[in-house]
């Protein structure tokens, strides 16, 4: 239904493309040169106040069309039906009879949930016929106005672009309203988490069990929200990442920009980048199919109890990762020190390892940083690998033979299944997420200001 | 000029000592170290790529084939209600059939554990078989089932035989009798198209991505329509209209971080907006496509920037001269000849958002789905979290599944990639 008036509203704009264009050559007397437009922009300007308006009022619609009609739903149930019902067990009803309305019955149904199904499929119904005969008629009605405007002397060209300008800005707008959306959901779900549990317990408390009952009749731990001994695992396996991938991506950063030849660099930096394109869940299922048995077998071997879900093996996954990141941003970093540089150390009688060493490493060492804190970035905000290869159990340890959890192991798995948006259990998740939004914001801002600052430095 | 200091210590080096000559060894020792450390570093890198694959490939290959078994069936008219086929004890039908195969069995025990060396499959492909040609009840028809997944296991030789009975999943007798139909010739092992055409299941040897396939390509094509003609629209503002000004930056430094946040971010944000307040289905691939495009949506813009600032202001300057609008010099021009530029751009980010699992998770777009439906707005899973499902499951089959799985996900990413880099080489120009 909704897909067939998307296909009337666009075919009914294209109809208003040639019904403008035809009324303006008919307007000029098929003499295009006295008129102000082009008879396209004629055309065009017809189809976008047909088209646009109708457009975002079904979109509109859509958005607001199910929360109304919930509302309706849930006041027009009766009230000894709701009382007593807290909002949780009121939208189960409400989702039982949107499931008996669509035919779907599980064991009886009261009256009233067949009842309120009834009405619920009969507003649907005129719900939708309602949304395609406001838009249709919008759609006509623009199409109308803007066909009787269009003269010799009408510039339809400015206003063409003028509509175009708006929905370009709209569309830069985005990227702020994303933002903003990110920043103020995880604020408003992080602030109705810390009404539930202090914020000091939060960030100083030394005990994370979040798995508490979110109904009655579960089995559940007591809860504690201590999440330092996350923010800990988090940090273990992203400084085990950063020691694989640091030393590895700059040494290959080093020869790659110094040594190798252009052609060696034309075939090994593209080969080199796969590893960054490779999904983040293919390096989870390595961890757990490879990886980790491996590192058993040696621990075993030379006498050491490795876990099955050691911090050792994700991070070092992890570490593989990222490679790219490091190896590709010093690389940049080592081309962008000017040429004068190399030549003079070298003119000095420097071997080509004293020029990288003591010239150009600390030349391009704030663009290296810049490079190595995005990576770090990736590694704290890394999700996958450590939800496949890292542990549940929130431990506080320096040890990476045992088992961590992360900010990103716990956000995917508190909301993994049952979500109630008034548990502790699910705010947590948006606490956990603010956090790793802020600490990435904060690296990459950092990181990207040192890549900036560099660049301008020597160009 | 004034007067230099006289010499005072010999500045002649003798370049024949032995000190000397030591210490250029060690120097141009230090520099041989360095690029064998350098070396090193890529041989490492490629090597663990390297063996990513290959693990990868060696438990995944045997997922593309399937053992199947050869069996006569008597489709026994007693056994099948005429009027409504439907209704029909398939089961027996299969399992008499299958016991005459082996023949010679003894108590119920037995046959009982005969019969689940088939998959459970084989009874829905004799009912099939019948609801589509009802012809066939009161013949014998010969059809081809798949085993279950220990024995399929075994026949791949990923179970092994010579541990003891206790520790495999597959007991003694079940290797005699599947050892008897091997000799008899009934077991073949064709390519496994259930892989790509069949929808999830329970059972290993009857799972496959189509659903999963549907879901990623419903998700990517809405995560397409969003961020396509979004991504170019705030591109071109930014790059050729917008004043400079702090709004501009401000939204340009947003751009810049928001290509850096975690996805599991966008996830949260996918849940608390797009299924929270807007109250949109949990699970569907609109969701996620919505998603998947605000993450997408950086990229293409910055992709964009790119290819349009590689245009020379030549070109809009030629078309200002002859009388052109900016909307107009933009739109004929620069936007056409940036085209190649922007559409490997969106390729790319396109790429990388079908390799997107966590924010997936999180709309709840790893649904257990048993019928591959075409809907945006019925509950879907995608590839990666197809394999993440997989990755999680206890059969020993979804191991080669998974990895099967991986496959295809990164043959998907090959051709995307590989249709980018084309299209770079094939179309960029140089000015």
């Amino acid at each position: 239904m909704v897909f067939y008036l998307f296909c009337a509203i666009f075919a009914l704009s294209a109809a208003s493309y040639l019904l403008g264009r035809r009324r303006a050559v008919n307007v000029a007397s098929f003499d295009a040169l006295t008129l102000h437009s082009r008879p396209g922009y004629h055309g065009a300007f017809v189809a976008m106040w047909a088209g646009l308006p109708s457009f975002i009022l079904v979109l509109l619609w859509l958005l607001f069309q199910g929360p109304v009609v919930d509302g309706l739903l849930v006041s027009s149930l009766p009230a000894e039906r709701i009382a007593g019902l807290d909002s949780a067990r009121i939208d189960l009803l409400v989702s039982e009879i949107k499931a008996v309305a669509r035919g779907r019955v599980f064991g009886e149904p009261d009256e009233h949930v067949l009842a309120a199904a009834e009405r619920f499929a009969s507003w649907q119904g005129i719900a939708r016929w309602a949304m395609a005969a406001c838009a249709i008629a919008l759609l006509l009605f623009g199409a109308a106005v803007a066909r009787s405007r269009i003269g010799t002397r009408f510039r339809a060209r400015q206003g063409v672009e003028r509509v175009m300008d708006v929905l370009m800005i709209f569309c830069s707008l985005v990227a702020i309203l994303t933002t903003v959306g990110i920043v103020s959901s995880l604020l408003f779900e992080a602030y109705r988490f810390f009404q539930h549990v202090p914020m000091t317990e939060f960030f100083f408390g030394l005990r994370w069990e979040p798995q508490i009952a979110i109904r009655e009749d579960q089995v559940a731990g007591q809860g504690a929200f201590g999440a330092v001994p996350v923010f800990v695992g988090t940090l273990l396996i992203a400084v085990i990442a950063m020691v694989v991938a640091v030393p590895v991506g700059l040494l290959a950063a080093i020869y790659l920009a110094e040594y190798a030849t252009s052609r060696f660099r034309s075939v090994v930096k593209p080969v080199l980048e796969i590893l960054a394109g490779v999904p983040t869940v293919v390096y989870g299922f390595f961890a757990v199919l490879t990886v980790a048995p491996a590192m058993r077998r040696f621990g075993d071997a030379i006498g050491i109890e490795v876990a099955p879900n050691s911090a050792l093996t994700a991070g070092a996954v992890m570490g593989i990762m990222i490679i790219p990141f490091v190896s590709s941003l010093s690389d940049d970093a080592l081309n962008a020190v000017p040429q004068s540089m190399r030549e003079g150390s070298l003119g000095l009688g420097a071997t080509k390892s004293e020029t990288i060493l003591q010239v150009l490493l600390p030349a391009a060492l704030p663009g290296i940083m810049g490079g190595v804190l995005l990576a770090a970035s990736r590694a704290i905000g890394e999700t996958m690998i450590v939800v496949m290869a890292a542990g549940l159990i929130a431990n506080m340890t320096a040890n990476p033979l045992e088992g961590v959890t992360t900010v990103t192991v716990q956000i995917v798995t508190l909301l993994i299944g049952d979500t109630e948006f008034d548990s502790p259990k699910t705010l947590a998740a948006f606490a956990l997420g603010l956090v790793l939004f802020v600490a990435t914001l904060c690296l990459n801002v950092v990181a990207l200001r040192l890549v900036q600052k560099y660049r301008e430095k020597y160009d | 000029m004034t007067d230099l200091p006289a010499a005072t210590r010999d500045l002649t080096i003798d370049w024949s000592s032995a000190a000397t000559k030591r210490r250029i060894a060690r120097r141009y020792r230090t520099e041989r170290r360095l690029r064998l450390f350098g070396l090193g570093a890529i041989g490492t890198a490629l090597l663990l790529l390297g063996v990513l694959v290959t693990s990868l490939v060696i438990t995944g290959h045997s997922a593309f084939v399937q053992s199947h078994v050869e069996v006569e069936v008597f489709v026994d008219p007693a056994r099948i209600n005429a009027e409504d086929p439907f209704k029909g004890n398939y089961r027996a039908i299969v399992k008499s059939a299958f016991l005459k195969v082996l023949g010679g069995l003894e108590g119920r025990a037995d046959e009982r554990k005969a019969v689940k060396m088939l998959s459970r499959g084989a009874t829905l492909q004799v009912r099939d078989a019948v609801l589509d040609d009802p012809s066939l009840i009161g013949k014998t028809v010969s059809f081809t089932f798949p085993f279950a997944d220990p024995i399929d296991q075994l026949h791949k030789g990923v179970t092994p035989r010579d541990v003891p009975e206790n520790q495999r999943r597959v007991s003694d007798k079940e290797i005699a009798w599947y050892d008897q139909l091997a000799s008899q010739g009934l077991i073949s092992k064709p390519l496994n198209w259930r892989l790509l055409f069949a929808a999830d299941s329970r059972f290993p040897e009857l799972a496959g991505l189509a659903g999963a396939i549907m879901g990623s390509f419903y998700a990517l094509l809405v995560c397409f329509l969003i961020s396509f003609p979004m991504g170019i629209a705030a591109a071109v503002y930014l790059e050729e209209f917008a004043p400079k000004n702090k709004w501009t930056d401000l939204i340009e430094v947003n751009i810049n971080n928001l290509a850096a946040v975690p996805s599991v971010v966008f996830g949260l944000l996918g849940l608390a907006v797009f299924l929270q307040i807007f109250g949109l289905p949990r699970s569907a691939p609109l969701v996620g496509g919505m998603t998947l495009s605000l993450m997408t949506l950086p990229t293409i813009i910055i992709a964009t920037r790119a290819s349009l600032k590689a245009v020379p202001p030549s070109i809009r300057e030629a078309a200002l001269g002859i009388g052109a609008s900016r909307h107009q010099v933009v739109l004929h021009h620069v936007v056409p000849l940036a085209m190649p530029g922007i559409l490997t751009g969106t390729i790319i980010g396109l790429a990388q958002a079908l390799g997107e699992t966590a924010p997936l998770l999180l709309i709840g777009m790893n649904a257990f789905i048993t019928s591959a439906s075409g809907d945006l707005l019925e509950p879907a899973t995608a590839l990666p979290t197809q394999i993440f499902i997989w990755a999680d499951s206890p059969e020993r089959g979804f191991v080669a599944k998974t990895s099967a799985a991986i496959l295809v996900l990164l043959g998907f990413l090959v051709v995307m990639n590989g249709l980018a880099v084309f299209m770079r080489r094939r179309f960029e120009r140089k000015w």
